[in-house]
């Protein structure tokens, strides 16, 4: 056979083949979800990526939904002058939470580390869609694989992170505007530095009924081993961590008196600081007929401003979180901030307002 | 390592690029040496039980070889001085002489066979049994089950069968029978090649063809299409069918019917088709497993077009041997003797055929389910063959129909329906869950308002979109094949290289974007390597 018509036959076949490449390739971008509209709690890891490259962190807190619906970096700024960002992340177990913060370890070194106890009640991978929220967002470094491989249920393959088409080919016929509006472009940030708001005001209806006993109160040995893994990156680069316990405690989410006790002798043996604010929710001044917005689960940007406050206090004078505030450059990120926080919170207010006053 | 994964396909394509890189004459050991990796990434447990049927079927037929080699000498030194009958004696007693090797391969074989898929069974059973007396029972063991062993005690045996009557030649280097056994593409579905078809070509120089390449690239291609578009689709429906057997009755069970055809079709066949691809790539031609078995006039024609390579297995092994057996001559002049002419005629032919679908039945699956669906098959192949007088009638009386598209078509559907009703038996969990089902679609048909309401999708567990893809799929693989009964469709793309880029990148991207796999799905379950 010619020449030629050996290069015209592999060119029929190589051809066709890199358009495929080429489609996959810009698909990819669309198919994934933006985390926007819908889950954008799927954004919270991503975002702070460019946080951090516009200035770092005194005080960094890690956790499930209960420090990403509890604290508010730009309160605790205007108060105390703490620089902070919440890496917490939807039903965002521990390990989960140690590469947040081996990956946040990769851009700066906090000097406070905050973890949100509630996920030590899970000794296992749960759902994948969390793991996606959580895990997608991260940059590639060798701290996502080790996330991946620690996260993973059993139905997941690695393959799929490293091609997410793979997951999201079936998204196709849900694609919306948004998808390829933001496939190949920024897209706004849904987060004030890892906060993410909540305006509306559902009351909490439970009366006191009786949390559900369990068998065994033990917390999972793997959460535990977690735990231990992120006192230990702690002690090595020489920040203080601190255990907490928001103070929502909602039937379906209880934190059982056992398993606070486990904490304390955790918090005792390691030389911690563990705070838990369910018995201070008073204190503070929480009312949870309007401090909620979904029925006393989490709390509201009012619940969350009052608690940000009272913990401000603690990080300041207990834990010496150090007042930024007279650094210039410092200042003017943080003022950015702290506008654009108030902007959100006046625009989501108002359709809070219009929901019950339509 | 299913074939759909992604590791499968490395290893496939690192295989293949070895392949054509080392010396020619060594391209088998890299097969043989794939063929163990491969196996024993399934479980590496599974390993020596493969093991011990390569290694007792080899030994049994060298054996068999040396026997055959000792009686030729004999003979030839001999012949001059032997009369014929002196000779037809010699040679009953030398065959009778290696039978032991046969026999024993066979029994030994097979007793693994039995005892590892069957005991759960028969104990089961044991149990059912024991219950009726009171609170008793034995412990049924949890044995391992390697993959693919039906497959290859299969292809081992039909080897020394092949060996024993002479159709094939022993094969000295057992490496090179190990191959035979447990090349990878074909060993845990099949096709079950015969051993003078398959390994000489093992053996054979390879040069990396073109059109070796494509066709068999392309034919893999189409194998994924079917098994994750259309398999994998429609058994989302499938399962939501089945796991609700007393609410989805009817009109359900009719669409059962129909999507389970869709599925067990686009899966073995799909499975075929890369396991033919594959080895197509190699420069290996295997056995063809199925010829258009949807468009069959008769269930007789059915079995003749699907999974060929089991149905001429069961014949040439188990119903031929059986029909001309001594015991069967004895039992049919017997019954010639005792029943008349038309009754002991038909007495050894139906004991045949009902024992040979009995063991299809078996070899299916350790459950009722199988056995129940191969006696159906059988008896369904001999009403038939009792009409056949009948249909004679009616064609004499309608000349000129048989040639009609129309009662083609007539037919073709019949058979569809009658070989899917049976087929629903591999769904349900049992026996009368399956007849109680099935007699939903004559007593108990539902409403037609769950079509027009969209309840009915729902119940099915599917969304539209996923009803069009099975449909239009459907459609392409009927039309395809249909079109490759004249010339085969595949080698007609890979003869126009521009046809075959575009064919190859929109199947790529169809089955990217529409198959059925990932988070809920398990593409890498093909049904027929699952279940033996």
């Amino acid at each position: 056979m010619k020449t030629s018509n050996k290069i015209i036959r592999a060119s029929a076949l190589i051809i066709p083949l890199l358009l495929v490449v080429a489609f996959l390739i810009c698909a990819t971008p669309i198919l994934q979800p933006k985390y926007i509209t819908a889950s954008p709690e799927g954004s919270l890891t991503a975002e702070y990526y460019d946080a951090v490259k516009e200035t770092k962190h005194d005080v960094l807190f890690i956790g499930d939904c209960e420090v990403y619906e509890s604290f508010v970096p730009a309160v605790l700024w205007e108060e105390y002058g703490i620089s902070s960002y919440v890496r917490g992340g939807a039903q965002q177990l521990v390990w989960h939470s140690y590469y947040m913060l081996e990956d946040a370890l990769r851009y700066e070194t906090p000097k406070i580390v905050v973890f949100n106890v509630l996920a030590l009640k899970y000794g296992e991978p749960q759902k994948e869609a969390y793991n996606r929220l959580a895990l997608d967002g991260m940059e590639w470094s060798e701290t996502k694989v080790g996330a991946i491989k620690a996260s993973m249920t059993e139905e997941e393959s690695f393959t799929s992170y490293v091609w997410p088409f793979l997951r999201y080919h079936s998204r196709w016929n849900q694609l919306t505007a948004e998808d390829f509006k933001y496939a190949f472009s920024d897209k706004p940030t849904v987060s004030d530095s890892g906060y993410l708001m909540q305006t509306d005001i559902v009351p909490a209806t439970e009366g006191q009924e009786t949390p559900r006993p369990l068998v065994d109160y033990t917390l999972p040995k793997a959460a535990m081993e977690y735990l231990d893994r992120i006192t230990k990156l702690c002690g090595e680069k020489n920040m203080e961590l601190i255990l907490i316990k928001a103070p929502t405690n909602a039937l379906a989410y209880h934190w059982y008196d056992e398993w606070d006790e486990q904490i304390l002798a955790y918090a005792a043996k390691n030389g911690l600081a563990y705070y838990n604010f369910i018995p201070h929710a008073e204190e503070m001044g929480l009312d949870m007929s309007t401090d909620t917005y979904d029925k006393g689960v989490h709390l509201n940007v009012y619940g969350a401003e009052k608690l940000t406050r009272y913990f401000g206090k603690i990080l300041a004078e207990e834990h010496h979180a150090p007042d930024r505030r007279q650094d210039v450059e410092l200042s003017r990120v943080w003022n950015r901030r702290v506008a654009a926080y108030n902007e959100r919170k006046t625009q989501m207010a108002s359709v809070s307002q219009s929901k019950i006053n339509p | 390592m299913s074939f759909t994964s992604a590791a499968f396909l490395i290893f496939a394509a690192l295989t293949l690029l070895v392949y054509y890189t080392v010396p020619k004459r060594g391209q088998w050991i890299v097969l043989l040496v794939a063929s163990f990796l491969f196996y024993w990434a399934a479980g590496g447990g599974y390993l020596p039980f493969i093991a011990v049927t390569i290694l007792s079927t080899w030994l049994c037929a060298l054996g068999i070889r040396r026997r055959d080699r000792l009686d030729e000498a004999y003979l030839a030194e001999h012949k001059a001085d032997m009369t014929k009958e002196e000779r037809k004696a010699f040679k009953n007693g030398a065959k009778k002489k290696k039978r032991p090797y046969l026999v024993g391969g066979l029994v030994f074989n097979f007793a693994i066979l039995g005892v590892l898929k069957y005991t759960g069974f028969v104990l089961g059973g044991v149990n059912d049994l024991l219950s009726l007396f009171g609170d008793v029972s034995v412990t049924v063991p949890s044995l391992i089950l390697p993959l693919g062993i039906s497959y290859y005690i299969f292809r081992s045996t039909a080897y020394l069968i092949d060996v024993y009557w002479g159709k094939t030649e022993a094969e000295g280097n057992i490496a090179k029978y190990a191959l035979f056994v447990s090349f990878f593409p074909a060993v845990l579905q099949g096709p079950i090649s015969r051993h003078k078809d398959l390994a000489p070509q093992f053996f054979t120089p390879h040069k990396a063809e073109w059109s070796n390449l494509t066709e068999g690239g392309l034919r893999v291609l189409w194998g994924f299409f079917k098994k994750m578009v259309v398999a994998d689709t429609a058994m989302i429906a499938v399962k939501m069918i089945v796991s609700s057997p007393t609410k989805l009755t009817g009109m359900y069970v009719l669409f059962l019917i129909i999507l389970y055809s869709a599925v067990i079709y686009g899966d073995f066949t799909g499975g075929i088709d890369m396991t033919i691809g594959l080895s197509r790539m190699m420069g290996l031609r295997l056995a063809e497993n199925f010829d258009h078995p949807f468009s069959s006039h008769s269930t007789q024609e059915y079995w003749n077009r699907w999974h060929m390579t089991m149905g001429s297995y069961f014949t040439d092994y188990v119903f031929n041997p059986l029909s001309i057996s001594g015991p069967m001559k004895k039992l049919s002049k017997w019954s010639r003797e005792k029943l008349g002419k038309t009754v002991g005629m038909r007495v050894p032919v139906y004991l045949a055929t009902l024992i040979t679908w009995f063991l299809t039945g078996l070899w299916h699956g350790a459950s009722w389910n199988f056995i129940v669906w191969g006696l159906l098959n059988g008896a369904v192949i001999l009403i038939s063959r009792e009409l056949a007088p009948l249909y004679a009638k009616f064609h004499k009386r309608f000349p000129g129909l048989r040639e009609k598209a129309v009662y083609g078509g007539f037919c073709a559907l019949r058979t569809f329906f009658l070989m899917g009703s049976i087929r629903i038996l591999d769904c349900y969990r049992d026996v009368p869950v399956t007849f109680k089902a099935f007699g939903s679609i004559f007593y108990d048909f539902a409403s037609w308002g769950d079509l027009a309401g969209g309840k009915f999708l729902h119940m099915l567990g599917l969304e539209l979109w996923q009803c069009v893809v099975i449909a239009l799929a459907t459609v392409v693989v009927f039309l395809v094949c249909h079109r490759s009964k004249t010339k085969p469709v595949l080698t007609e793309i890979s003869e126009r290289p521009w046809l075959l880029g575009g064919v190859c990148a929109l199947l790529i991207v169809i089955i990217l974007i529409f198959g059925s796999y990932g988070i809920g799905f398990d593409a890498g379950d093909f049904i027929y390597q699952t279940q033996f």
